[in-house]
């Protein structure tokens, strides 16, 4: 067994050396595997772990399996881990080396292409292990920077450490080990979540690729036995979409990231009828707040009131504000406006509904369409278009009008067996929009239906949103 | 078809789908009198400009219309202005 760290500094490094069965449990990447086992007996970083200590270190994989072991090893060595998304713009990495002052870069890229400019230290980082070079010392708290994708310009940094990040988990050796996967990059909250729990619950866990098609990594996690799995509404309906979504028999189902609507939770409830679904409210800079599993869109009122477990909610001015040890702690640069209030509590911009004794999502603040001074929520006329049985997902946009400033219509992506060809479009068109005035007031009724093959979705899982 | 009577049909249909009570159509009748409110011709103008793939109103100097006249005059200059 490696030597365990000073206590005083927990790592997911000593987290793992306490626990057991490591060989048992494997990280999956696409193209190769690795044991914990076999990689606290060895390095994935070369043996370059010293040069890394105390530093400000830019994880700058392309694969996501270098990546989940190079944070195992860099977490309390590392003074600084700031995980690069893989999409980050090239044109703002040198903003982030700046303002994360970062001095190291860990990178699985060949050398021509490995070097980040005005970084010295660069570290290879490969699933093929190395010996370790020396015994390993923890005694360094780390810092994890975690990426958010801004509407405009540069990315927001948001400062969080391992406790903050793994304030929601429950650590322990289950009776059943699970299999966790996610169709979320680990260098996304909703992503590193899922890694989290794998390492600290006594899991595996398979990674996505961003080279791989929804339909190969179901079958590999399928092969893997995947029992846990979490990704965005927007990410199930695509996987809903495939028939390898059959490929896989979880145990339990998480959404988050997105707005969970009634019709998704009812379409993965008649695909895994054995699973636990859950849908979790869960923010970069919020934190994870809470899990829904009853079944249904939104979440019970009394989750407001006062209660334990270190975690208030709040609504203000209609948008839901948090208040936990799991907040982020700062923004790092201190970009204009803070992360926090004065009271402590992070608005999360989402804004929430109450429909008797049950906060509804209907969509983010920045986000509204404005028709005639009266506001609508895109999110809140796609959990209604949804609601149709022959519609796999949809957006919602604005049009501009001379007359009332915005219209509101609608892309629908229509479910595999379903077409629009054939005259059946007017109808559908008809059917869908009746839906919607039997639901929302006139100004939010889509004023036009497009059928679309598709609909973008980002790199960060959530439909691409132009309005915003 | 006209370019009044695209507009005519657009006035009946919207009140149709939206459940308002038109007025008689004339060219004297004004548009705030008409039954339709801001949504409804909104929506009129959208249609237009899917059907004849033109907006008047985008021009920087159009007048606002005040009667039904007024609005499909509108209409009919901006399709001799149109190549």
């Amino acid at each position: 067994m490696p030597p365990t760290p000073p206590p005083d500094v927990p790592s997911l490094w000593s987290a793992l050396a306490a626990a057991g069965r490591l060989f048992d449990r494997v990280l999956a990447g696409a193209h190769a595997r690795v044991t914990l086992g076999d990689l606290l007996g060895g390095s994935s970083l070369g043996g370059r772990l010293e040069a890394l200590r105390g530093r400000s270190v830019l994880l700058a994989t392309g694969d996501q399996l270098t990546a989940a072991l190079a944070l195992i090893e860099l977490d309390g060595v590392a003074g600084r881990l700031v995980l690069c998304p893989p999409d980050l713009p090239a044109a703002q990495l040198p903003f982030v080396v700046a303002t994360a002052e970062v001095q190291a870069c860990v990178t699985d890229r060949p050398a021509p292409e490995a070097g980040v400019p005005g970084v010295d230290v660069v570290a290879g980082c490969s699933p093929l292990l190395a010996p370790a070079d020396a015994e390993r010392r923890g005694g360094h708290p780390t810092e994890w920077i975690l990426l958010t994708s801004g509407t405009t310009g540069q990315p927001k940094m948001v400062v969080h450490t391992l406790a903050s990040l793994a304030g929601a988990i429950t650590s322990g050796t289950p009776a059943e080990p699970a299999v966790w996967s996610t169709f979320y990059d680990i260098r996304r909250y909703g992503g590193l979540q899922i890694l989290l729990r794998a390492l600290l619950g006594g899991g595996s866990m398979v990674l996505s690729s961003a080279q791989e098609s929804t339909g190969d990594f179901l079958m590999r996690a399928g092969a893997h036995g995947v029992t846990h799995i979490s990704g965005t509404p927007s990410h199930w309906r695509r996987a809903l979409m495939s028939p390898a979504a059959r490929r896989i028999a979880p145990r339990y189902v998480r959404l988050s990231g997105e707005i969970a609507d009634q019709a998704i939770l009812d379409h993965l409830r008649a695909a895994y009828p054995d699973a636990r679904i859950a849908h979790a409210f869960a923010s970069t800079e919020a934190g994870v707040a809470f899990d829904v599993g009853d079944g249904l869109a939104g979440f019970p009122a009394s989750l407001i009131a006062p209660r334990g477990g270190g975690m208030e909610l709040k609504v203000e001015e209609g948008s839901l504000r948090i208040r936990s040890a799991r907040t982020a702690a700062r923004y790092l640069g201190g970009p204009v406006e803070g992360l926090a209030d004065r009271d402590g509590f992070v608005d999360t911009g989402d804004m929430v509904e109450l429909r008797g004794d049950r906060y509804y999502f209907v969509g983010r603040r920045g986000g509204i369409i404005n028709v005639g001074g009266l506001k609508v929520h895109p999110e809140e006329v796609e959990a209604v278009i949804n609601g149709h049985p022959r519609v796999r997902m949809s957006l919602v946009r604005t049009r501009k009008n001379p007359i009332t400033g915005a219209l509101v219509v609608a892309d629908v992506v229509l479910q595999a067996a379903a077409t629009a060809a054939n005259g059946h479009a007017a109808e559908l068109e008809r059917e869908i929009i009746g839906l919607c005035r039997d639901a929302l007031p006139r100004h939010k009724v889509p004023t036009a239906i497009r059928f679309v093959s598709a609909l973008p979705v980002a790199a960060t899982g959530k439909l691409v949103r132009h309005d915003a | 078809m006209s370019v009044k009577l695209d507009v005519l049909t657009q006035f009946e249909q919207v009140a149709k789908e939206q459940k308002r009570t038109l007025a008689p159509l004339s060219d004297d009748l004004v548009l705030l009198d008409s039954g339709l409110d801001s949504l409804c011709l909104a929506i009129i103008v959208a249609r237009l400009e899917d059907a004849l793939g033109f907006d008047p109103f985008a021009a920087e100097d159009a007048d606002f219309p005040v009667t039904l006249g007024d609005f499909v005059r509108l209409y009919e200059d901006a399709a001799h202005a149109a190549p």
